[in-house]
């Protein structure tokens, strides 16, 4: 679903470039997560994926990023909006200002897409049920606190059905039971199989948890792609800068006092440790 | 700095009731983490010590000061504010210039202005972007330098509003050496977070806010090992809790060290009988 080809992109007036030389496959269906220091490029990809870089942040690209067939420099941002949605790591930054309601914020993106009345509200009942929004649904956007901001945010998104979901810390402002909401609906849909996730988190325990596969950017590099377990368990995730899990930390030091055989992957999920400790 | 809040209510002009009749005396120098779900009245709680937000009923003392009877500003002397969004302090057009605003309108000389810039600036790693424009950074840059600006002002009360979103491990490693840092200065420091691993390193007293009541309020390990009481307000126990719970290991660790000194115990002692 998603093809990078030796992609790289520079911000306008920026000597390095943001993203260097990616090569990767993404495959509908698949709940991909990324992972990196601050600065490693995780939302520049992002924006590279929803197409807002080039054609909102300008700036150079070389090689190619595709989104199926197409190439993703030369689709407009009203094309990919109906193919992509990217949810922004700051929910504020995301809502329209040009909406009242929630209810009107998360029609806003449908009625842009041009739907019918009958199924923009259809769509709109569907998710405000879903993310927990329906006694929100006659407040406005800007009343709400930082986590409900978020919650409309995804839920803008989800509405319009993409078929690449792109998000960038989507629950950082989330209490742990909102987060695991919203990680069940992102697997959900991921599993319907048509629907490609690309989940940036710097919370690894979620991603152990929930992602098929994770990719690690630094300085704009793509250093490490694999399983969920065999990318988090692995000690240079703390020479990158992201750290590890706290089981992988707890194994460690158990390992390292003797208390526990040496497994070959550190744990990464809580039912990983219980079985390593038991 | 002592923070007191007697009986306090509060009523948004939408007619929500976030906080009904708190209690929660705080003593100078302690940490005190505020957990609770999205909505359960933390953030209005601290815009009421800092005065943003003034209580419908019941009295908020910082020292010996009733908030009802100083401005924002003079409360702003007393109180630091962290929020949760950087972007909603944020408006200088350098880095340098953001951190100087309170310290410089706190009427400090200009040579005190330069020195605690220059101080609040390092100690978030921001001093080679004093010319940056806010803008021009990343958010969790912003993030650091919000809490830059929140530091310079040197209040004895500080109130930081998630202050780990968005951070990587040195970010977040970084804000808790800070957080020390402040501790050791004896600070009241009051801190609101989801992610009750990082609250579990810094703090040490937690209270647990659900639909505007305090639901419990002791030192972090006793309130963070009850289970059932932090469903109640949608929170899971940190995930060296649960593991040890899991295990049924006796106690409460709240770190990965923490942890294996409680398995290594437990595991001797199983050896032993």
């Amino acid at each position: 679903m998603i093809s990078l080809q030796d992609f790289s992109y520079r911000y306008p007036g920026q000597q390095h470039f943001a993203l260097q030389q990616l090569n990767l496959e993404i495959k509908a269906g698949q709940f991909c997560g990324f992972i990196g220091a601050n600065g490693a490029g995780k939302s520049t990809l992002c924006y590279a994926l929803s197409g807002f870089a080039p054609h909102f942040f300008r700036g150079e690209v070389r090689g190619r990023a595709w989104l199926g067939k197409k190439n993703i420099s030369d689709l407009s941002l009203a094309d990919l909006a109906g193919e992509v949605g990217l949810v922004f790591q700051n929910a504020f930054n995301q809502i329209s200002g040009a909406r009242f309601t929630v209810r009107g914020e998360i029609a806003f993106g449908l009625e842009n897409l041009g739907l019918a009345r009958r199924r923009i509200v259809t769509r709109v009942d569907e998710v405000l049920a879903l993310m927990d929004l329906a006694d929100l649904a006659d407040r406005s956007p800007y009343e709400l606190s930082g986590g409900q901001q978020q919650r409309v945010a995804i839920a803008s998104i989800l509405a319009m059905q993409p078929k690449v979901l792109v998000l960038d810390e989507p629950v950082s402002q989330l209490d742990p039971h909102g987060t695991q909401a919203v990680f069940k609906i992102i697997e959900m849909i991921s599993q319907r199989g048509d629907t490609t996730v690309v989940l940036v988190e710097h919370k690894l325990e979620w991603l152990a948890a929930y992602a098929d596969r994770v990719i690690v950017l630094d300085h704009g590099r793509l250093v490490m792609d694999g399983t969920a377990r065999a990318v988090l368990a692995s000690a240079d995730l703390v020479k990158l800068g992201i750290g590890r899990t706290l089981y992988s930390e707890a194994a460690d030091l158990a390992r390292n006092k003797k208390l526990v055989s040496a497994p070959s992957h550190l744990p990464v999920t809580l039912n990983q440790a219980q079985a390593l400790f038991q | 700095m002592k923070v007191k809040v007697e009986r306090v209510s509060f009523v948004y002009h939408s007619g929500v009731r976030a906080l009904d009749s708190i209690d929660l005396a705080i003593s100078s120098g302690e940490t005190v983490a505020i957990v609770g779900e999205n909505g359960a009245g933390k953030t209005t709680l601290v815009k009421l010590i800092n005065g943003l937000l003034r209580p419908t009923a019941g009295r908020v003392w910082v020292g010996n000061w009733d908030t009802k009877d100083f401005t924002t500003a003079q409360l702003a002397t007393r109180v630091g504010f962290l929020f949760q969004n950087p972007d909603e302090q944020l408006f200088e057009r350098s880095v340098e210039r953001e951190v100087a605003f309170g310290p410089r309108n706190l009427g400090f000389s200009e040579a005190k202005v330069k020195a605690k810039t220059r101080r609040a600036l390092q100690q978030v790693g921001l001093l080679d972007k004093a010319q940056v424009n806010p803008y021009d950074m990343q958010p969790f840059e912003r993030k650091l330098l919000a809490l830059a600006s929140t530091l310079a002002m040197d209040t004895p009360v500080l109130v930081f509003d998630e202050p780990s979103i968005g951070q990587d491990a040195a970010g977040r490693r970084r804000i808790q050496r800070i957080l020390a840092g402040l501790h050791k200065l004896d600070r009241t420091l009051l801190l609101i977070s989801h992610d009750l691993d990082f609250c579990a390193q810094v703090a040490t007293r937690a209270v647990v806010m659900a639909g505007g009541r305090l639901l419990a309020d002791g030192p972090i390990s006793k309130v963070f090992s009850q289970t059932e009481l932090l469903a109640q307000a949608a929170v899971s126990p940190p995930q060296m809790v649960r593991l040890a719970q899991r295990l049924k290991l006796p106690g409460a660790p709240l770190t990965p060290r923490q942890f294996v000194h409680t398995y290594s115990a437990w595991r001797n002692r199983r050896k032993r009988t």
